[in-house]
């Protein structure tokens, strides 16, 4: 496959993502599509990486994968102290700020 | 001691009651946290240590340049203060037969008021925060004294003036003594403000011919500089003098600061502090000598101050008030010496008077102390019997300050007439007139305090007649050391005509150089001595005939004495005049329009920014985190149509 296919490929997991975020009301699938988009973004380091020929993309993906693994763990602890306060893990019941 | 060994330990002398100061106010910052107290004997021991080793070392400083030439100097460089360019300032000390005066007048009647103060404020307190602030008065009183250049003098005349204020307002709770120090401190700022000014005066003088420097030693070689300004600087340099001095028309905090305690009083606002205006002077003789006019203002002040501060001290009830009006008065002799440019004799009266002053002030809280607070001469009467020792001190040191031979007073006074009477002529003469006439008003008041106080009939109550007891040891041989002081040392300045030499004359020839005075006219010397001492005489005779022949009753005083008694009603002149207008503009435009409207307004007026701006905002922010996810793509949008088609707008 070229690289037109690959960018194709980031360009489709993306707005997965992306439509994950925008319909799904569980924070659990909202972490799973931000980890989706990210991805996309990190396949797009390595293709690149690849068709240039030098290995500064994929130093940024390992950057981004540390990165996702801090953000996840972040995200769950959230979720977790959340999910004792009140008993859900439905976004729409952290929406207070607009009320 | 070896002379350059010794000039490397002249720091010790303003630096040990420093040190004292800090230890003994880190003692009291430690137990008022713990609410228990340093033992008082440490505390006292402690306080009295560094002025003790100062006065050593100043007695060295003193005999050492005995022994050296005339005009040498003991100088000391700590380090350099503050430099700019080719101008430097230099933390240094200098010690030249001036200074060695003051160093030992200074360091003694400071030690021997440390050891008083143990006995007087034994009751007290704020026992160790009141030694704390005393070593820092006598530390910066020492600055002042040795600093080599006006800004280290200038860091120390400000010195001074801070321990004033917090000894005056000592006991803070009382409001009329926390007003009492405000009010000194304010009234010296007014003061400072010329000082300052005659500084940068001086500065800026030199500076257009060169390199510049306030060296004491500098200014003195280049005095030709400054002689186009001499009159302006010198005027601006004793309007510092006449705050600190409390001369006309600053004199007014002197009576107030009695408010403080009666040792505070005697050191500070008798015997050092207030003389440190005649030392300045002094210290920059050869700016004043360069301005004959400025001289005859600054002799004016001093006699006219002399006469108006008499005049009230004849009306006053209160023991510590007659004294400090008298404080006052002399300081006006003082400067009237300095003006006809008898530098010597000004500072020898500066010596005799710390001397009997400081013994008239300390015999004053002797009194108070047995008496238990009790102030006014009113009540008193007949104590001479009661507290001999007390009594005894306080009536020589009377006899001091009148003007009797062979007190000290005597001599100091005597000199400075003689000076004045052989300056500018007509004009020296009638100065000398009136400083005749306020010779004798001087033995009236000082003689009416002592006849009421001392002699008569005892007016306390009867009850407490028993409970009147003469002061411990403690301060009683304070007492005794400044009497003989007050009796003795006149003699340093025997005159030629009565068969001396006038050791002190002659000390301090090298630093103002000679003044001259005719030496033939012995029969006119004499004839104003016996002059001046039948004029004391005449004063102690008046107040005897008014208050001791016939027994003395408090009467409501009328005219011109009613007038007296509230202090010519200078204050008032004062608040009306000065301070009311003042408060007036502060609070109806300084607050209302400066601070309120414009500073508040701008401030206040930000904040209401910021909060409508964060309003308006804040609406983006719903919570809902769909909307943010909305925005996001929203932004990736516009960063996509920028990217591909171009930023256009605004076209």
């Amino acid at each position: 496959m070229g690289t037109n296919a690959y960018v194709g490929l980031s360009i489709v997991i993306f707005f997965i993502g992306v439509f994950g975020m925008l319909t799904r009301r569980s924070a659990f699938f909202f972490l799973m599509s931000i980890e989706l988009m990210l991805n996309a973004a990190n396949l797009l380091w390595v293709v690149f990486a690849k068709s240039n020929g030098n290995l500064d993309g994929q130093v940024y993906a390992f950057f981004i994968m540390a990165l996702a693994a801090a953000e996840a763990c972040v995200g769950l602890a959230i979720i977790v102290l959340f999910y004792r306060k009140r008993r859900s893990v439905n976004l729409d019941d952290a929406a207070e700020m607009g009320k | 001691m070896d002379r350059t060994a010794l000039e490397n330990f002249l720091w010790i002398i303003p630096i040990a009651p420093l040190i004292g100061a800090m230890v003994v106010g880190f003692l009291c910052a430690l137990s008022n946290k713990r609410g228990v107290f340093p033992p008082r004997a440490l505390v006292g021991v402690l306080a009295c240590v560094g002025p003790l080793a100062s006065f050593v070392v100043s007695v060295l400083v003193f005999l050492s340049l005995g022994k050296s030439a005339e005009a040498s100097t003991l100088h000391q460089k700590l380090y350099s203060w503050m430099a700019c360019g080719a101008f430097s300032i230099d933390f240094s000390f200098e010690a030249d037969r001036l200074t060695a005066i003051m160093l030992l007048f200074v360091t003694f009647v400071g030690t021997i008021i440390h050891c008083y103060s143990i006995g007087y404020m034994g009751h007290d307190k704020g026992y160790a925060r009141f030694f704390s602030y005393l070593n820092l008065f006598l530390s910066s009183m020492l600055i002042l004294v040795l600093g080599s250049n006006l800004v280290l003098m200038f860091l120390g005349w400000e010195g001074v003036g801070l321990c004033s204020y917090l000894l005056i307002a000592f006991w803070f709770d009382d409001e009329a003594k926390a007003a009492a120090g405000k009010k000194a401190f304010i009234v010296n700022r007014i003061g400072d403000f010329g000082f300052v000014l005659g500084i940068f005066l001086i500065f800026t003088t030199l500076l257009k011919q060169g390199p510049a420097s306030l060296e004491f030693s500098f200014l003195a070689a280049h005095a030709n500089i400054l002689a186009p300004v001499a009159l302006t600087a010198s005027l601006l340099l004793f309007m510092g003098a006449v705050g600190k001095s409390a001369q006309i028309p600053l004199y007014v905090w002197l009576p107030d600061a009695m408010a403080g305690p009666t040792p505070v009083s005697a050191l500070i606002h008798a015997a050092t502090m207030v003389t440190a205006g005649v030392f300045m002077v002094a210290r920059m003789h050869f700016l004043f000598d360069l301005s004959p006019f400025a001289g005859k203002v600054v002799a004016l002040v001093g006699i006219t101050t002399a006469l108006l501060a008499a005049f009230i001290g004849f009306a006053q009830n209160d023991i510590k008030k007659i004294l400090a009006y008298s404080t006052v008065s002399q300081l006006g002799f003082m400067f009237l010496a300095v003006g006809a440019g008898a530098y010597g004799a000004g500072i020898f009266h500066v010596f005799t008077h710390a001397f009997f002053k400081a013994c008239l002030f300390l015999g004053a809280g002797s009194v108070i102390h047995a008496l238990h607070e009790e102030q006014d001469i009113r009540r008193m009467g007949g104590l001479l019997k009661k507290l001999p020792i007390t009594g005894a001190t306080f009536l020589i040191a009377w006899l001091a300050i009148c003007g009797i031979p062979p007190f000290a007073g005597f001599f100091s006074k005597d000199e400075i007439l003689w000076s004045v009477f052989n300056t500018w002529g007509l004009y020296g003469k009638v100065l000398w007139a009136l400083g005749l006439f306020g010779a004798g008003l001087t033995a009236f008041y000082m003689s009416r305090l002592v006849f009421i106080t001392f002699f008569g009939k005892n007016r306390l109550p009867s009850d407490q007649h028993d409970k009147i007891h003469e002061s411990p040891l403690m301060m009683t041989i304070p007492l005794m050391v400044l009497a003989l002081g007050s009796l003795t040392i006149g003699f340093l300045g025997l005159p030629a005509t009565l068969g001396g030499t006038n050791v002190f004359g002659t000390w301090l020839a090298p630093v103002f150089g000679a003044h001259e005075l005719p030496s033939e006219e012995h029969s006119m010397e004499y004839a104003l001595m016996a002059l001046s001492v039948f004029a004391a005489a005449l004063g102690i005779g008046a107040a005897y005939l008014k208050y001791l022949r016939k027994p003395f009753a408090p009467s409501k005083p009328h005219g011109i004495a009613a007038f007296a008694v509230g202090a010519f009603f200078v204050d008032e002149l004062y608040a009306r005049v000065l301070i009311n207008p003042l408060a007036a503009i502060s609070r109806s435009f300084l607050f209302r329009v400066i601070d309120v409207a414009i500073i508040d307004g701008a401030i206040n007026g930000l904040a209401a920014l910021a909060l409508r701006a964060g309003g308006a905002v804040r609406l983006l922010q719903t919570g809902s985190v769909r909307t943010y996810v909305y925005y996001l793509g929203g932004g990736a949008v516009v960063l996509m149509v920028v990217i591909f088609v171009g930023w256009r707008w605004p076209l």
